[in-house]
């Protein structure tokens, strides 16, 4: 007996037959997750990226997810670390960078682009940014969004105090002399104030006045390191801060951006503020505005460059190769030239490549909008030094927060600028001391 | 007291085995943990942990900034104490008289306890900033006084007491209204016939029958103010200006979580732990002989 398949078994082979033929299933996309600490619409801009990102192709999607603050984020990263539940790529403010480096988890992105056969082309980024990340000249993380601290102003209460609106102040010592006129007048109730107290005053002053924040070339070349902020200039430009305080010349606002409702609402006609925060003022500042770059107290300083905040995507090492290879270009998206222009445009932390600033000047954007090309001048015509190419601590988190504490002892008249200085030194260096011992190899 | 007798002898442990696991898992287990982190050098991953015996506690009792930090925790705890405790009685003492809208107004005094710690202190922060408040605002067309409590280490710390304070005073006027009212009206009467007035009822009668309830607040909330304060202290000041509002608990977050020191968290969690044991102790030794139990 021959054994007939039944019709309806060969039709429902067939049709199984079929549609596996005509849909293979779908592969399964490799994830690379990304966790991040952008809130808001810088948060929104992240997700944007990414989507193009996962768009441009069909092999990976990148996941985002925001873990909370910086500092939030790097904890939930260690914490996940030590369970081997790590993300790929996690995003670290500039602070952390030494932490990185030393941590051994980490998979440099110099490397990673080597062994997935990438090429970038890193002699294109504008050095500031690159020599921040870079250890032997090799980059170490992805910069993603980076800014540097610059000099705003209201053009407004300039006018009002009879101060040219299209003359800002150049030296600090104009800055007195303009504050004084912008109070006398009743344009403004006090003359400048700060955001990240740390970041601007210190740490961009001294690499501003061409002055070394550390020894070991701020840091770059070992670890035991001691903090240089309580020579001559330091003690100089903190002492006159805390002088200014007392006449409204300056008008100390707090940590972090806490200051910047003192600009926004026209108590302070002169801030010096991150670059990133052009977009915000844009949109919630009433009255007219330009920016400049950092008033400089002249020779016998030399004029450097300043440093960049902001914070690198770092790579995670322990993942197969495959889904390094999904991180990679990733990475490889972030940089290309039209992705860094369209992330300036969106956000205001700058393009980091020379290309991207080129097209960004042929395009007119800077013509169009010149207050966003300020950053880019003050990182790039000034000359660079080894003051200048960023800093490069242990425990620099903690450090920040002892220089803000001292800084306010200082401002608020408590401690001499000398003393404070030598308290927040003292107090750095023995953290410093710390961290050596516990990277102690 | 009757007394349970279980038939079989696995019962009773059964029973109590949800709460010493509990207990175990979220109690002794971490408090283990930092006892143990306490004596190592931990590397910001923790990949290499080196045994440094006690110099962990050795460098905080060097540190003057750690001693100003006990010192700011004892006056902050005893600030949010005596304020809240002290505001919560008198509040509770005026919604257990006879008034119109009694429910209602029991009911709001209950309210800022809902509120998260943090929340409490962002509320806080838009009446008092310097740059956004209501109230600078506002002081600022009849005084050229500057409440700039950014850079005047005093007000900062008033203001985080007072906002910690105001956060718990809810939960202490429950206990109040409840203890008031158990007082029995009687004696009260009985008082009154004899000629005692509102101040000398209050201070003889009402205030010794509240004072078991007043001594639970005081250990309650002293314990509250010593460790679970962080919200407000982090929303509103993150202990600046200078070192002015670090309490304990503040630098044993940053010292561990933002500066990734974990030994010396470690440490400082373990101290913090025996600072609160002994002072409970302490509390419960001297304090309780005046507390008249009904």
């Amino acid at each position: 007996m021959r054994l007939t398949p039944k019709p309806w078994i060969v039709s429902a082979l067939a049709l199984i037959l079929a549609t596996l033929l005509a849909a293979p299933p779908a592969l399964a996309k490799t994830e690379i997750h990304f966790w991040h600490a952008m809130t808001g619409q810088l948060g929104e801009a992240v997700n944007e990226l990414v989507k193009q990102f996962n768009e441009s192709q069909s092999e990976y999607e990148v996941k985002p997810l925001r873990k909370g603050s910086y500092a939030e984020t790097l904890t939930a990263a260690i914490a996940a670390y030590r369970q081997k539940s790590h993300p790929h790529i996690v995003q670290v403010f500039e602070v952390g960078t030494q932490t990185m480096m030393l941590s051994g988890a980490i998979y440099p992105v110099y490397q990673l682009m080597k062994e997935q056969e990438i090429k970038v082309d890193w002699k294109d980024f504008i050095a500031p940014v690159v020599g921040y990340y870079s250890k032997d000249g090799n980059l170490y993380s992805m910069p993603f969004n980076s800014s540097t601290p610059i000099f705003y102003y209201n053009k407004d209460a300039f006018q009002k105090a009879g101060l040219d609106p299209a003359k800002p102040p150049l030296t600090w010592k104009q800055v007195e002399e303009y504050a004084k006129k912008l109070i006398a007048s009743g344009a403004a109730k006090c003359g400048f104030s700060t955001g990240w107290p740390s970041w601007t005053m210190v740490e961009n002053m001294h690499a501003w006045h061409d002055q070394p924040f550390a020894t070991k070339r701020n840091g770059f070349d070992g670890l035991d390191v001691q903090l240089l902020i309580n020579k001559e200039f330091g003690v100089k430009h903190i002492g006159q801060l805390a002088a200014w305080q007392k006449d409204n010349i300056y008008s100390y606002g707090g940590r972090a951006g806490a200051a910047d409702p003192k600009f926004v609402n026209g108590d302070c006609a002169m801030y010096i503020q991150s670059s990133a925060l052009i977009g915000g003022f844009t949109r919630g500042v009433k009255f007219q505005w330009a920016t400049a770059q950092l008033p400089h107290w002249g020779p016998p300083y030399n004029k450097a460059t300043s440093i960049i905040g902001g914070a690198t995507l770092w790579v995670f090492k322990g993942k197969p190769a495959a889904e390094n290879r999904g991180t990679a270009q990733f990475l490889k998206f972030i940089s290309d030239t039209n992705q860094q222009m369209w992330w300036h445009v969106t956000t205001g932390y700058l393009a980091i490549s020379n290309s991207a600033v080129r097209n960004l000047e042929a395009g007119y954007h800077f013509k169009k909008n010149p207050d966003q090309f300020t950053a880019f001048a003050q990182l790039t015509k000034g000359k660079a030094g080894p003051n200048s190419q960023g800093l490069r601590l242990g425990n620099f988190v903690q450090i920040r927060d002892v220089i803000e504490g001292e800084l306010e002892n200082i401002i608020a008249g408590k401690k001499p600028a000398k003393q404070g200085l030598d308290d927040a030194v003292a107090k750095s260096n023995d953290m410093l001391k710390e961290f050596a011992a516990q990277n102690k190899q | 007291m009757k007394r349970t007798v279980f038939k079989s002898w696995w019962l009773p442990y059964l029973l109590v085995l949800p709460q010493v696991a509990v207990t175990i898992v979220f109690f002794f287990w971490p408090a283990f943990k930092s006892l143990q982190l306490s004596l190592f050098r931990v590397s910001p991953f923790g990949d290499r942990m080196t045994f440094v015996g006690l110099d962990n506690f050795t460098k905080l009792l060097a540190d003057p900034e750690y001693y100003q930090s006990v010192v700011n925790s004892f006056i902050f705890s005893t600030g949010v104490t005596v304020l809240s405790v002290a505001a919560a009685l008198f509040a509770a003492a005026l919604a257990t008289q006879r008034i119109r809208g009694l429910t209602a107004y029991r009911t709001l005094l209950l309210w800022p306890y809902g509120i998260a710690p943090a929340v409490a202190g962002i509320i806080f922060l838009f009446i008092f900033h310097p740059a956004y408040g209501v109230l600078p605002y506002f002081l600022s067309f009849v005084t050229s006084y500057e409440f700039n409590w950014l850079l005047k280490g005093w007000v900062a710390l008033t203001l985080v007491i007072a906002a910690t304070a105001w956060a718990h005073i809810g939960y202490n006027v429950a206990f109040f209204i409840a203890g008031l009212l158990a007082i029995p009206a009687s004696v009260i009467e009985a008082a009154s016939v004899d000629g005692a007035g509102p101040i000398r009822r209050f201070t003889a009668i009402t205030f010794p029958l509240v004072s078991p309830i007043t001594f639970y607040l005081v250990v309650l909330n002293m314990v509250f103010a010593f460790f679970e304060s962080f919200g407000v202290i982090d929303a509103v000041t993150k202990g600046g200006p200078g070192q002015a509002t670090e309490i304990m608990v503040y630098k044993l977050y940053k010292d561990g979580f933002i500066g990734l020191n974990l030994g010396s968290s470690g440490a400082q969690s373990v101290i913090l732990m025996v600072i609160v044991i002994v002072l409970t102790m302490l509390q419960f030794r001297y304090a309780e002989r005046k507390v008249t139990y009904s």
